[in-house]
């Protein structure tokens, strides 16, 4: 506040005198919030901060999207069209592998972003190749369900219900690949340029990313597969 | 090789396209040719096409909507004057390309003119209301703009190559499926909606950011001017609904491209889910236009009154009322869906609650020109004809809300005039308000206010002349989009309507003739104070037009409206306040990524529609190297040096200066 250093009637007066009501003059719960993260009057938040958040309104809205494959999935679940159902396709031991794969990648990320606060180069590239890696065997393995299951006769074409399955998890699966190519090129770039303060916000970014993608992976798992499996 | 591209794609049995497209490929190869003849060039390259600066990029935005209006104004003229022709018998508009029309129409005022509108002035506004010198992430912004020019751009391409889709401006299915729509129409609408999406969605982000993270100092919630409580409230329905358009669509693309069933009618899809999706998509998409339009309203309403915004909070609070509740009203454009009396009843209520928000803003924009020293200048003029009008949309809107009378005028003409009278009332005209208040700030001179009062009166009457009608047509039994009439007792409405169409081109024409004739007299219309209005919020503190940087030093907020208050202090003291210390400043570097990845997302968005799989395999591995290249360079800010900073900020004092003299010598005048 502009107050501090004078006395306490004086700047009540004056507080007084520019709002009489005082409107829009309440600070925040009484304490005045920390500075560079851009609440309340404490003026533009950090670069950092900055960044972070705005992608953070992106992973809302990524959500949002796959919210609507949820929806159109929870629509046609039982519109097989006399086609298999859930249950003859879930097959619950490669999901489960994939589900470890995933869940690990997203620890080993986050052992990577630690690696990143410390600026420790090694330990950073050894914990994104892995993340990598996982992200590779959970791609894989749904590539060869899919294609297992497109063996089978099995295709989006079939039915209402697999449209949207394959969609819903096929969206993921396209989102991963993404999320690859976007790790393989910061591998690229933390190699060649270190951690500058752009890298690093980009790294903020992926983690969110990637873990975004868990979450996302945990709502499938749930819903298409464990409950699938029990129709 | 060319996918379904031939030669036969170009409509050469049709006259009215064909000449059209010519004419227009004529007047953009003359552009071309002069920009080139003239050397113009290495100067739009470098100070707009690479531009990061917000203002640039909404003076762009603005520029882009504004051509739109123009191309779906066109389409408007052809169906009111083919409906006039066509009454027992066939008009001069055949089926096939009247159905284009009316698609084209509501697509392009929508998403390519009404949107890159509001976006623009959100662009262009914001940062300098909140007192900061850019949005949240420069790049990207220009990455938006581009990216919504290019999709704009691939729906017009379909009136010379190929078709537009033939579905309405939302392709429902089964008719917008492979089987009833086998041709690219709904492909361009497609690529080109999705597209421009993804650029709404990048602007979205990046003023939520804005916003909520970069206010300057001293700049609280509660101490941000309206505009821009409306802007965060429309940019966070764009982030939180504009993913489902783009699901939605990505779904019926993949139902024509491959052959999937998520809306057809047969095999388990579900065309219902396409129309429950895609509304809960549309229905906020109403509240991100019209948001934006309020909040120029409020401030204009307080401007020209010489008072404060009345109810300040009660704005701010209403607004956000309506931001919330629009994501739970989708299901009253189909009651006739058969959802139930429970549903059906929920979705009325809520419909009609809305109207609660929106007469508590009526009531404070009534209230803040009580008492006040109202001055009729043409953004207010705007303004006042808003609220007359607004208030019979917003009527007639209730009236659809109630399930019962909604099963009567479901889709009928009486609907047709209702959401014109609504949009145009609301966001149409705030656009024109907001074009001729701000438009000082951005280019240095004024706008001649008697062609803009032509042109305010002109659309006011031609309005109501136009839309009163087809309220009466639409009681009346006729419903929308009919090519021919079979109702002899229908003509007088019809021509009257007709009529209507004429006079707005008469306000179009004023509209034009008004920034021609400004443009010839700027030198007369210079504003040098950076304050013609007297205004109330920060962007009126800093020079017409800003510098790039917008303010040299950060302002430092210390109450509700801003500049008012730092305004008043100067007039009291009989001077600023006390020169700066300068300090160099760090502005982005500009950038042709935004540039490069529109164009090669309109040849992608091109080769999909037409089945050129190769060249769109090439186009998306191009957009994806442009990133990394981009992503690779190490200087991403240059630094303004203390002098310059210096310079500019001291003109701009001698000129408040300069105010602040005339303004004592007209007080000790008699």
């Amino acid at each position: 506040m502009t107050d501090t250093g004078l006395p306490a009637s004086v700047a009540a007066l004056r507080r007084v005198r520019e709002d009489p009501h005082r409107l829009g003059h309440r600070p925040h719960d009484g304490r005045e919030p920390v500075r560079g993260i851009g609440m309340g009057t404490t003026g533009p938040a950090h670069k950092r901060i900055i960044v972070g958040y705005g992608f953070w309104i992106f992973l809302l809205s990524d959500i949002v999207m796959f919210s609507c494959f949820f929806a159109a999935f929870a629509v046609q679940r039982d519109a097989t069209a006399g086609g298999p159902k859930m249950a003859d396709i879930v097959d619950l031991q490669r999901v489960a592998i994939e589900t470890a794969a995933l869940l690990l990648s997203s620890y080993t990320c986050m052992l990577s972003f630690a690696a990143t606060n410390v600026r420790n180069l090694l330990l950073t590239q050894v914990f994104l190749f892995l993340t990598g890696l996982l992200g590779l065997v959970f791609v894989l393995l749904e590539a060869w369900e899919f294609i297992d299951l497109a063996n089978r006769g099995i295709t989006p074409q079939r039915s209402g219900m697999l449209t949207a399955f394959f969609g819903l998890v096929g969206l993921h699966g396209v989102h991963v690949t993404a999320g690859g190519l976007w790790l393989a090129t910061m591998m690229a770039q933390v190699q060649v340029k270190g951690f500058r303060r752009h890298i690093v916000h980009r790294l903020i970014c992926f983690n969110l990313f990637w873990h975004a993608l868990d979450i996302v992976w945990i709502g499938i798992f749930t819903v298409v597969y464990l409950i699938g499996s029990l129709s | 090789m060319l996918g379904k591209l031939g030669l036969s794609a170009i409509p050469w049995s049709q006259p009215i396209p064909l000449i059209t497209s010519l004419a227009v490929m004529l007047i953009l190869l003359g552009v071309l040719v002069l920009i080139t003849v003239k050397g113009w060039w290495p100067y739009l390259w470098r100070e707009w096409i690479t531009s990061v600066d917000h203002k640039r990029i909404g003076v762009m935005y603005c520029l882009l909507g504004v051509v739109m209006l123009i191309r779906g104004f066109a389409d408007a003229i052809m169906m009111r004057s083919q409906q006039a022709l066509a009454i027992g018998g066939p008009g001069y508009l055949p089926p096939e390309h009247y159905d284009q029309v009316f698609s084209a129409h509501g697509t392009i005022m929508i998403l390519f003119g009404a949107m890159p509108l509001v976006l623009g002035l959100m662009n262009f506004v914001v940062p300098l209301q909140l007192g900061v010198r850019d949005v949240a992430f420069p790049t990207f912004n220009s990455v938006g703009f581009w990216l919504t020019a290019s999709a704009a751009l691939l729906v017009n391409v379909s009136l010379f190559v190929g078709e537009f889709a033939r579905t309405g401006w939302l392709p429902y299915p089964p008719l917008s499926e492979t089987a009833y729509s086998p041709g690219v129409g709904v492909d361009y609408y497609l690529w080109a909606v999705q597209i421009s999406g993804i650029g709404t969605l990048i602007t979205g982000i990046n003023i939520v950011t804005t916003v909520l993270k970069m206010r300057c100092h001293g700049m609280s919630y509660l101490r941000m001017p309206v505009f821009c409580w409306t802007a965060l409230a429309s940019c966070l329905l764009i982030v939180a609904t504009f993913p489902i358009l783009t699901a939605t669509l990505a779904m019926l693309t993949l139902d024509r491209y491959v052959g999937w069933h998520y809306f057809t009618n047969t095999a388990g899809g579900n065309p219902m889910m396409f129309v429950n999706l895609v509304w809960a998509w549309g229905h906020p998409e109403v509240y991100i236009l019209v948001l934006p339009a309020f909040g120029v309203f409020s401030e204009i309403f307080p401007t020209f009154s010489g008072k404060p915004l009345f109810g300040y909070r009660s704005m701010v609070v209403a607004t956000l009322f309506i931001c919330i509740v629009s994501m739970t009203v989708w299901l009253h454009h189909f009651f006739t869906m058969g959802a139930g009396a429970a549903v059906n009843t929920f979705f009325g209520i809520s419909s009609s609650i809305i109207a609660v928000g929106t007469g508590v803003k009526i009531y404070n924009w009534i209230f803040t020109m009580y008492g006040g020293r109202v001055r009729f200048e043409v953004p207010m003029l705007w303004s006042m004809g808003f609220i007359f009008t607004f208030i019979i949309g917003g009527l007639t809107g209730v009236l659809l809300a109630v399930p019962p009378a909604d099963f009567l005028t479901h889709n009928s003409m009486f609907l047709v005039a209702h959401f014109h009278n609504v949009i145009i009332g609301a966001v149409v005209f705030a656009i024109f308000a907001a074009l001729e208040y701000w438009f000082p700030k951005a280019f240095g001179f004024r706008l001649d206010g008697r062609w803009g009062t032509a042109a305010f009166w002109f659309a006011f009457v031609g309005f109501w002349v136009t839309f009163a009608p087809l309220y009466i047509l639409g009681l009346a039994g006729m419903t929308r989009r009919l090519q021919h009439i079979n109702f002899p007792e229908w003509a007088p409405w019809l021509y009257v309507s007709a009529a209507g169409v004429v006079i707005l081109i008469l306000g179009v024409i004023s509209q034009v003739l008004e920034l021609v004739l400004s443009i010839r007299r700027r030198d007369q219309l210079r504003d040098t104070t950076g304050d013609p209005w007297d205004g109330r919020s920060l962007e009126w503190s800093t020079p017409s037009p800003p510098p790039f940087f917008n303010f040299a030093v950060m302002p430092n907020v210390e109450g509700e409206e801003a500049y008012w208050g730092i305004k008043l202090r100067a007039i009291e003291t009989q001077q600023l306040s006390p020169e700066p210390n300068y300090q160099p400043i760090e502005m982005p570097l500009d950038s042709p990524v935004g540039f490069y990845t529109a164009f090669f997302s309109f040849v992608f968005g091109f080769a999909m529609i037409w089945y050129i799989w190769w060249l769109a395999i090439v186009a998306l591995v191009a957009a994806f190297a442009g990133f990394v290249v981009f992503a690779w360079r190490d200087e991403h800010e240059f630094e303004v040096s203390v002098d310059e900073v210096a310079r500019a900020d001291r003109a701009r004092r001698e000129a408040r200066e300069a105010i602040l003299a005339r303004l004592a010598r007209q007080e000790a005048a008699p």
